[in-house]
């Protein structure tokens, strides 16, 4: 089929030109994410002097073992396990809890509902009067402001509907009612394990959001023992505020330059680490998501 | 009729009860923290007292936003915040519309899979991690940038990190580096809709490659690219928080203060919460303004719109 009518010239040049300039961008995008790792197993000497541009100089896992030994880095692991265990449980919840009714034409009064969750999706109070009403609810540095206030996610909830509507059929429901089932046991007994795909995407998403989020953490938290790892990164990353003292091994104060070449290796072995969780759900989250964009665009 | 409707209602409501006892608990947050927050948006027109709390503290009216308007701040945040998502969305949509046709052209489904996989990974950094690579692979004095300073004989290259110069780019293009292969799956589905009887019939009127792309792939995604830049134009002035704070610093604050920034740094850092309030509502409006303002041309200009 395909080449029924031969490709011309200009075209095979063309297509040439198409793999040239893909491979230009997979380089690009690829070669900062290589030296990153290429470093963090590299000697400090060798990443500052410059030596290191492709494969890592004077293999080490100095970084990784620094790592290990900064306290406020494993607080921030746990307390992220933590947020995003549960805030993603309760944002899929949520969404269900409120997609399953949307999605369900006999209910009444469903128009209201739907208007009330497009209103909420185009206007918000801004940063503020959010911020008043978490502080009014005595959340502010607790671990209930990291998971609650945003745990409704609109947009899922839309999505998640648009999928209920879309694929259960709505003589699926009316088998089972003839069956005698209820609206509460339809929901658990054939939506939930009829909608594997949907609860796929909203748990990545949930998940992967609320990993790398920091902003909640930035404006609601002020105990750093309540520091999710985004935040702790910060402060290593962005402010370059490493805290020796935070280090459980006793460090002799004569070894400054122990301590500088750790400060540049613990941050690129940091981002390996803190990226690890993100990689080894990649295949799935690659799958989802992409599907998860293909649901969100049909309409009803 | 009425009376039948009421009683069809009563029925309805009585039999899918479940339902109302299901919904009730999201709608409770939606309330909580939609609904009240946008009532409590009455603070930008009051003197807020943390005593008297948001709805005894005395109206002022204005004040707030006349203060805002006539601040010498008022322009450089408005010119940094447009400056900053006009460059952002003039560089993306392109680059992600020639990503999703390059891709599409490709014939071998293994190396479209690599390419797919590559660019599409980067979207899934976190932002802290992203300014924090940019930190080191920008880093005038060891990292990437430095050595290739070095190839050339030049011994102090320039600090791209603090200068006020320097900021949009790196902000822009770094966001290029990491969005532009999610971008590009919006336009892959929409080439993916496109009717393959138009590739058939192009390809029996003799037309190339390129020709393909001028006139039935742009053609085919242009109602997705029209719907995505009344998106961003909504959101103009609502640019990135979480990647201009951390990429902030002294040296580059004259180009980097954006409209969100500064709501943080007057509302939460200074506590001054109605003044922050009347610049949030202040971009809120302006928002919905320019979002209509584009809807309104694109439905005029193209057929295409969002509403």
């Amino acid at each position: 089929m395909q080449s029924t009518i031969r490709e011309s010239g200009q075209d095979r040049i063309f297509l040439c030109c198409v793999y040239i300039f893909l491979s230009v961008i997979l380089l690009l995008i690829f070669y900062p994410l290589l030296y990153i790792v290429s470093s963090s197993f590299s000697s400090a000497a060798a990443v500052q002097s410059g030596k290191v541009w492709l494969w890592p100089i004077d293999p080490t896992l100095d970084g990784y073992v620094g790592v290990f030994k900064y306290n406020a880095v494993w607080t921030g692991f746990l307390n992220a396990i933590i947020y995003t265990v549960c805030g993603t449980a309760l944002s899929v919840s949520l969404t269900i809890m409120m997609a399953y009714p949307l999605s369900r034409k006999e209910m009444f009064g469903r128009g209201v509902w739907i208007w009330g969750i497009l209103i909420a999706m185009l206007f918000n109070g801004g940063l503020i009067p959010f911020y008043l009403v978490v502080k009014d609810l005595g959340m502010v540095d607790t671990r209930w402001a990291i998971i609650v206030p945003t745990a409704l996610n609109i947009f899922a909830v839309i999505i998640a509907k648009t999928f209920f509507q879309n694929s259960l059929p709505k003589e699926l429901y009316e088998a089972a009612q003839l069956d005698g089932c209820g609206d509460f046991r339809f929901l658990t007994r054939m939506v939930l394990p009829l909608s594997k795909p949907i609860l796929a995407v909203l748990v990545l998403w949930g998940a992967v959001g609320q990993w790398n989020s920091y902003f909640n953490a930035l404006i609601f938290l002020n105990s750093p023992s309540l520091y999710p790892l985004q935040l702790v990164l910060r402060q290593i990353l962005v402010e370059n505020k490493i805290d020796y003292t935070s280090m459980s091994a006793s460090m002799d104060t004569q070894k400054l330059v122990v301590m500088q070449n750790m400060e540049t290796l613990l941050k690129y072995s940091l981002i390996i680490i803190t990226t690890i969780p993100i990689l080894l759900i990649y295949p799935f989250v690659q799958k989802y998501f992409v599907q998860g964009v293909f649901v969100g665009s049909i309409k009803e | 009729m009425s009376m039948r409707m009421g009683i069809a209602m009563k029925r309805s409501i009585v039999r899918h009860w479940p339902l109302y006892v299901i919904i009730s608990l999201p709608t409770a947050f939606l309330i909580a923290f939609s609904y009240w927050p946008m009532l409590g948006v009455q603070i930008a027109f009051r003197e807020y007292s943390p005593v008297l709390g948001v709805w005894k503290s005395p109206w002022i009216g204005l004040h707030q936003f006349q203060s805002f308007i006539s601040s010498p701040y008022f322009w450089p945040l408005v010119k940094n915040t447009l400056s900053l998502s006009v460059y952002y969305i003039a560089v993306s949509i392109p680059c992600a519309v020639i990503l999703a046709i390059a891709l599409n052209e490709v014939r071998s489904v293994r190396f479209k899979k690599v390419v797919q996989m590559f660019t599409y990974a980067p979207y899934f950094i976190s932002t802290v991690i992203l300014v924090g690579m940019i930190q080191i692979i920008l880093s005038p004095t060891s990292g990437p940038l430095a050595l290739v300073f070095h190839q050339f004989g030049i011994s102090n290259p320039p600090n791209l990190l603090g200068s006020a110069s320097g900021f949009s780019s790196i902000y822009v293009w770094s966001g290029i580096w990491q969005e532009t292969g999610y971008g590009a799956v919006i336009y892959l589905a929409a080439l993916a809709g496109v009717n393959p009887e138009l590739y058939e019939a192009a390809k029996i009127d003799g037309a190339s490659r390129l020709q393909k792309i001028r006139f039935v792939d742009l053609p085919g995604i242009s109602p997705a690219i029209i719907i995505l830049l009344i998106l961003s134009v909504g959101g103009l002035l609502s640019v990135g928080f979480e990647k201009t704070f951390l990429l902030q610093n002294n040296l580059n604050l004259s180009k980097s203060e954006i409209i969100s920034t500064y709501v943080y740094k007057t509302g939460l850092v200074n506590a001054d919460f109605s003044f922050a309030s009347a610049i949030g509502l202040f971009n809120s409006v302006v928002g919905l303004i320019l979002i209509s303002i584009v809807n309104y041309t694109a439905r005029k200009v193209s057929d295409s719109s969002l509403f």
